[in-house]
């Protein structure tokens, strides 16, 4: 019977050829770590998030009078109320936490070099959205440090040139945040996730067809692949174990430790908190703001620090193959980056002081230096690996994607049958 | 219409950029509603005035008033803070006292950091933010950054000898 079904089904609409092609079959690289198994998390959070956030929103009211004892309301008589709000909070935690462990991935292997500079585009759009979605969010429960954080950072778009002052009145709905200001938000905050999960097939189509990318950072050869299913899947599952293990613990037993205790306080515009503070996935970029005296150069190197990423594709120049593994300058690099992100991540949490400004200055120059660097270090040592001497296999790589290329130029490329 | 139109390659092109432009200007006309929905609606602009009755505050003493929902510090100053306050001109915003207060008694600043927004608290003589830990002074000069400017001074006029309508010049 199932199988008349299918039959009927296939005759209609391709389904069984799908699922075989980019589903089960799909083919993988057999060495992949288990650095690659955020991709597929991420993704379990952002169902997560979805489902969590669309029964909260059932008990949630948007309205200035009312939003903060509606939470209220949701984590004492709502059943289970706690469960979804504790879920929906910590989730946005784990959201930011996998995509930067997926990133930083991306960066140690080199996975945004040709051909996936597209899905490492996509991805830096998903992070820009997953931003503003958080942000969106945060304001929700209408606690002090929603509305004080709402208001900081709508105020930062006064730095707009000669219409700053209206674009912020525009964005708020009022002179100060307020009641248009949380509807709307909450209208946004609603409709982003959905505008992500599009943005994700986007990301998963380029994903398909330039296939993973893997610890080698050579593409294997046909023979090198296995299905998806059962290899990867049960490799992926094994993950999601692990992770639901920490987030359950989050969840269960700390809860609060990542909400501000300031947030429990009702929003009062009248009142600024002593010691306002963003969520920790912002720390580092809202120090790289503070740093810079000026409130238009605040904004733009911080919007800078985000968008920078997406210049990688660009700035690095090597042209040996794989990862950071095969790399020791770029490899040192990549670890002194994560370090100036921690100190950042610090400057950005405690109370400004002139020490904390001195170090958060140095950290920002080491921050875009790192960047502006890539491109002569990562030449620098393509040649002094290449004096070094490389494997002969290497080399022949190296030779044949430059013989390659110069193909390409001279004809577009016509892609294969069969590579969907 | 004869077959030479119909083939006419230049009309074809101009219908074709004729229509791309009304197209294009239909969808940037619908577009004007749906931006302008966002900026304050009437109800919101409607809370534009707020009157105050100062006879409750005492001399050294400040109160905290909502005006468009935004926090106006109003401090009615002592001779000795007068004194003060007209002695200096500021430094990171130069403005002289006179320029910023209707009576010298009086002063009527809005208390939103022009730095990032914050409140500043009332400490000692002026006021601190704690956000970046900008300071003010009794006229609501900047006198320590990183905050750009003064506190500004809303438009506000005395309607008796102890009240103010904040608002309207
Ligand atoms: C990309 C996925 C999402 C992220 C990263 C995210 C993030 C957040 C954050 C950080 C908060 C504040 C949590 C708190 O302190 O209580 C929040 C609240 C909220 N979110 Fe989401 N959210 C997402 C998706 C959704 C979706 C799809 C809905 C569906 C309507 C939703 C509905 C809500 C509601 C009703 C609240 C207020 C209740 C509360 O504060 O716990 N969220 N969200
Ligand atoms: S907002 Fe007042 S010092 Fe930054």
């Amino acid at each position: 019977m199932a199988h008349r079904i299918i039959n009927w089904i296939d005759h209609r609409f391709p389904l069984s050829s799908f699922v075989k092609h980019e589903l089960t079959g799909y083919p993988t690289p057999r060495n992949l770590s288990y650095w690659w198994n955020f991709g597929f998390l991420a993704g379990f959070v952002l169902v997560l998030q979805v489902a969590t956030g669309i029964f909260l929103a059932m008990h949630y009211k948007a309205d200035i009078a009312m939003s903060f004892d509606s939470i209220q309301h949701i984590m004492r008589d709502v059943n289970y109320g706690w469960l979804l709000r504790y879920m929906h909070a910590v989730g946005a935690s784990a959201f930011f936490f996998v995509i930067f462990v997926h990133m930083a991935r991306t960066l140690y292997y080199g996975s945004f070099r040709a051909p996936r500079e597209l899905m490492w585009w996509t991805g830096q759009v998903l992070l820009l959205m997953l931003m503003a979605t958080a942000f969106m969010g945060y304001l929700l429960p209408w606690g002090q440090m929603s509305f004080w954080g709402a208001t900081v950072i709508t105020n930062l778009f006064r730095a707009t040139p000669f219409i700053g002052d209206q674009v912020v009145v525009w964005l708020r709905g009022d002179y100060m945040v307020g009641d248009a200001t949380l509807t709307r938000f909450f209208a946004l905050h609603y409709l982003f996730p959905f505008l992500i999960i599009g943005a994700v097939v986007i990301h998963l189509v380029a994903l398909h067809t330039v296939k993973s990318s893997n610890p080698s950072g050579i593409n294997l050869a046909d023979k090198d692949n296995i299905p998806f299913h059962p290899y990867f899947t049960i490799k992926d599952l094994y993950g999601l174990g692990l992770f639901l293990i920490v987030y359950s613990v989050f969840v269960f037993f700390i809860p609060d430790s990542l909400i501000e205790p300031a947030n429990n306080i009702p929003a009062n515009p009248m009142q600024t908190p002593n010691h306002i503070v963003p969520e920790w996935y912002f720390l580092p970029f809202y120090a790289i703001l503070r740093s810079v005296p000026n409130l238009v150069g605040g904004v733009v190197a911080m919007a800078l620090s985000v968008m920078i990423f997406a210049f990688m594709p660009f700035l690095d120049r090597s042209r040996i193959p794989g990862g950071a593994h095969y790399r020791p300058i770029y490899k040192l690099q990549f670890y002194l980056f994560l370090l100036d992100m921690l100190v950042l991540g610090y400057v950005g949490y405690v109370p400004p002081t002139s020490q904390t400004l001195i170090i958060g200055q140095i950290a920002t120059l080491c921050y875009f230096g790192s960047f502006f660097l890539v491109p002569f270090i990562s030449k620098a040592e393509e040649r002094w690996l290449m004096k070094r001497g490389l494997p002969l296999e290497v080399k022949e790589l190296i030779e044949k994607e430059s013989h390659d290329k110069e193909m390409r130029k001279r004809k577009p490329l016509r892609r294969k049958e069969g590579t969907v | 219409m004869g077959n030479e139109t119909l083939s006419d390659g230049d009309r074809r092109d101009f219908l074709i950029k004729l229509t791309s432009v009304v197209g294009g200007a239909g969808v940037a006309a619908t577009c004007v509603p749906f931006v302008a929905s966002m900026n304050p609606s009437s109800d919101v602009l409607a809370k534009a005035e707020t009157e105050v009755d100062l006879t409750d505050i005492p001399a050294g003493g400040m109160r905290t008033v909502a005006w468009q929902g935004k926090p106006v510090f109003i401090l009615r100053r002592t001779p000795e803070e007068i004194q003060a306050a007209q002695s200096s001109n500021g430094i990171i915003d130069p403005e002289p006292d006179s320029k910023r207060v209707q009576k010298p008694e009086w002063l009527v600043v809005i208390g939103v950091c022009t730095h990032m927004g914050c409140v500043p608290n009332k400490e000692g003589p002026g006021w601190t933010c704690h956000c970046h830990g900008s300071q003010y002074d009794d006229s609501g000069r900047v006198v320590r950054g990183p905050a750009p400017h003064n506190l500004e001074v809303p438009p506000y006029h005395f309607v008796a000898e102890n009240k103010i309508v904040i608002g309207k010049a």
